[in-house]
C-alpha cells in the first residue's frame, strides 16, 4: 500500500469546518436565548457556553477514545483509556482507512460534534433549570451517552491493510449518517423529550404567554447555526473535494426548501408567515439533510428540505396534545427532523454518489431497513439513558429551580445578573 | 384648576404634542403605558400556539391647566389625537386642590 502523505489543502478544510462547527454553539445561544422570557435568557445561553466548556477538557482525558479508540475492538465502545493526544502530532486520522489529515484534526472537528449534541438537549429545559445540576448533566450524559453513540455511528475502524478494527456497530451495518442525523439530531431530540418529563412544566405553561423575548436575537442564532453548519456537513467528508461540495450545496438547497415548506404551512394554518417560522424552518432544513447530504442529488435535498420543514412546522404543536412541556421543541426539530432526514436517505440515497441506491433509484427496502435500526437504536438508546440520568439527578442534587426562582426568573436565581437594563430612572438606568 | 389626563395611541404623540405647543400650553408629562378598552387585544402566534395580547401601549399625557384653559386644551388634544378608529384613547379633567412650585414656593395657578 501506498505510503498516505499529509495534504495541506485537506487539512486547512477540516480545522476550518472545526471552527465552523464551534460557532454553531454560541449560535445556538442566541437562537435558543432570544426564544425565552427575558427572565432566563442568560441562563439559557449559559447553558450551550458550558456545555463547551465540560466537554472540551472530558474529550482530551478520555472521550476521544471512548468514541474513536480501537483497541477494545467493541462495536459499543471505542476504549477506556486516557486519550494521550499529546502522543499523536505526527499521526494521521485512520478512520475506515487513512485519511491525510493530522488525527488531531480530526479529533477537534469530532469534538466541536461532542460539544453542540448536550447543547441541544437545553432547549427543552428552558427557564427552570439548575444551572450546576445541568453541568453535571452534561458531563454523565456525553460519557455514556453521546461518546458512545458517536462511536456505534461515527466510527469505521482502525484499518490497517484489510484488517478493520473497532468499527462502530451501525458504521458497520451500513447505516448512513453522514454528519450526524442520528448521532446529533436524534440523539439530543430523544433526551431532549425525557428531560422535558424529568423537569416537568413550567409555572404557568399554557395558561399564561411565554412569548419569544427577541425575535432578532432568534434570527441571527439561526443565522449563525446554518453559517456554521456549512463546517458541519460539508467538513464532514474530511477532505477539500467533491463530496465537500455536494454536502455543501445540499445543505444550502435543503435550508432553502425548509424555510419555504415551514412558512407556508405557517401561512395556510395560522395565516401568517412569521419570523420564528423561518428561523425554526432553516434549521429543520439543516437538521434534516445533516444526514443525507452526501448520499443524495441537490434536487432530493431540496424535498428533503421543504419535507423537513411542513413535517417540524405542523410537529411543534404536539407537545400541547401531549402534554410535555419541551420549551423550545427540540423534540419537534431535532427529533422530527433528524427522522425525516435519516430515513430520507433510504429513499433518496444513490450510488451514483456514495452507498446504495435507496427506493426511488431501484434499491428496494434494504437501505430504509438499514436507516429505521439507526434511528431506532439511538433513539430508545437516547431515551432510556436520559430518563435514568436525569432522574438520578432530580433525586440526588435536584435539577429544577425552586419555584420562587423560576418566578423571578432563573438568571437573577442562579447567575446573579439579568439581561437587560429594563427599568428606568429608579432603576439606575439613567 | 384642573389635571387634564389624555391616553392616546402612541403614533398620534407627536401631533398632539405640537397641536399643544402651538395652543401655548408650556409643560406636561408623558408616560408609556399599557391598558385594555374597547378596542381589546390582538393575537400574536409562535410555533403555531397562539398567545392572546389583551393589553396595548399607550401614551399617557398629564397636563396641569387653569380652568379658563380646560375645554381649549381638551379640545386640542381631542382633534389632534383623533383617527376617527377604535382604540384612539380618552381625555379627562379632574380638579385640583392645589400647586406648588418647588423652586420658588409659588402656590396654586401662579404655579401653573
Amino acid at each position: 500500500m501506498d505510503e498516505v502523505v499529509l495534504s495541506a489543502g485537506d487539512t486547512a478544510w477540516v480545522l476550518a469546518s472545526s471552527a465552523l462547527v464551534l460557532l454553531m454553539t454560541p449560535g445556538l445561544a442566541f437562537f435558543y436565548g432570544g426564544m425565552v422570557r427575558a427572565k432566563s435568557a442568560l441562563n439559557m445561553m449559559m447553558m450551550s457556553i458550558i456545555t463547551i466548556g465540560v466537554v472540551s477538557i472530558l474529550w482530551v482525558i478520555y472521550g476521544f477514545k471512548i468514541a474513536f479508540g480501537y483497541e477494545a475492538d467493541s462495536p459499543w465502545y471505542g476504549s477506556f483509556s486516557t486519550s494521550g493526544l499529546g502522543d499523536v502530532v505526527n499521526e494521521l486520522a485512520n478512520n475506515g482507512g487513512v485519511y491525510p489529515i493530522p488525527l488531531l484534526a480530526f479529533a477537534v472537528f469530532q469534538l466541536m460534534f461532542a460539544i453542540i449534541t448536550p447543547a441541544l438537549i437545553s432547549g427543552a429545559i428552558a427557564d427552570r433549570t439548575k444551572f450546576f445540576s445541568w453541568a453535571i448533566f452534561v458531563a454523565i450524559w456525553v460519557t455514556v451517552v453521546y461518546f458512545p453513540v458517536a462511536h456505534w455511528v461515527f466510527a469505521f475502524g482502525n484499518k490497517v491493510g484489510d484488517t478493520v478494527t473497532g468499527a462502530g456497530y451501525l458504521a458497520s451495518q451500513g447505516v448512513q449518517d453522514f454528519a450526524g442525523g442520528t448521532a446529533v439530531h436524534i440523539n439530543a431530540g430523544a433526551a431532549g423529550l425525557a428531560l422535558a418529563i424529568v423537569l416537568g412544566k413550567r409555572i404557568g405553561w399554557q395558561k399564561s404567554p411565554m412569548r419569544p423575548h427577541s425575535l432578532p436575537l432568534v434570527l441571527l442564532g439561526a443565522s449563525l447555526l446554518w453559517f456554521g453548519w456549512f463546517g458541519f456537513n460539508a467538513g464532514s467528508a474530511l477532505a477539500a473535494n467533491g463530496i465537500a461540495a455536494l454536502a455543501f450545496i445540499n445543505t444550502q438547497v435543503a435550508t432553502g426548501g425548509a424555510v419555504i415548506g415551514w412558512i407556508l404551512t405557517e401561512k395556510f394554518r395560522d395565516g401568517h408567515p412569521t419570523t420564528l417560522g423561518a428561523a425554526s424552518g432553516a434549521v429543520a432544513g439543516l437538521v434534516a439533510i445533516t444526514p443525507a447530504c452526501a448520499f443524495v442529488e441537490p434536487w432530493a435535498a431540496a424535498v428533503i428540505g421543504i419535507l423537513a420543514g411542513i413535517a417540524c412546522a405542523l410537529a411543534v404543536g404536539l407537545k400541547y396534545k401531549l402534554g410535555y412541556d419541551d420549551s423550545l421543541d427540540v423534540v419537534g426539530v431535532h427529533l422530527v427532523g433528524g427522522i425525516v432526514g435519516s430515513l430520507a436517505i433510504g429513499f433518496f440515497g444513490t450510488s451514483k454518489i456514495l452507498g446504495l441506491d435507496g427506493l426511488f433509484y431501484g434499491g428496494g427496502v434494504e437501505l430504509l431497513g438499514k436507516q429505521a435500526l439507526g434511528v431506532a437504536l439511538v433513539m430508545g438508546y437516547s431515551f432510556v439513558m436520559t430518563l435514568i440520568i436525569g432522574f438520578l439527578i432530580e433525586k440526588t442534587i435536584g435539577f429544577r429551580v425552586k419555584s420562587e426562582s423560576e418566578l423571578v426568573g432563573v438568571d437573577q436565581a442562579e447567575h446573579a445578573e439579568s439581561a437587560y437594563e429594563l427599568g428606568g430612572v429608579l432603576k439606575g438606568g439613567r | 384648576m384642573k389635571l387634564i389626563t389624555a391616553i392616546i395611541k402612541p403614533g398620534k404623540f407627536d401631533d398632539v404634542k405640537n397641536a399643544l405647543r402651538a395652543a401655548g400650553v408650556k409643560g406636561m408629562t408623558v408616560s408609556e403605558v399599557s391598558g385594555v378598552g374597547r378596542q381589546g387585544g390582538h393575537i400574536e402566534v409562535y410555533r403555531g400556539a397562539e398567545y392572546p395580547i389583551d393589553l396595548i401601549g399607550k401614551i399617557k399625557l398629564e397636563i396641569l391647566a387653569e380652568n379658563k384653559d380646560v375645554d381649549s386644551v381638551i379640545n386640542t388634544i381631542v382633534k389632534a389625537a383623533s383617527t376617527g378608529s377604535i382604540g384612539d384613547g380618552k381625555v379627562w379633567a379632574t380638579p385640583v386642590d392645589n400647586v406648588v412650585r418647588v423652586r420658588t414656593g409659588e402656590k396654586g395657578e401662579a404655579a401653573i
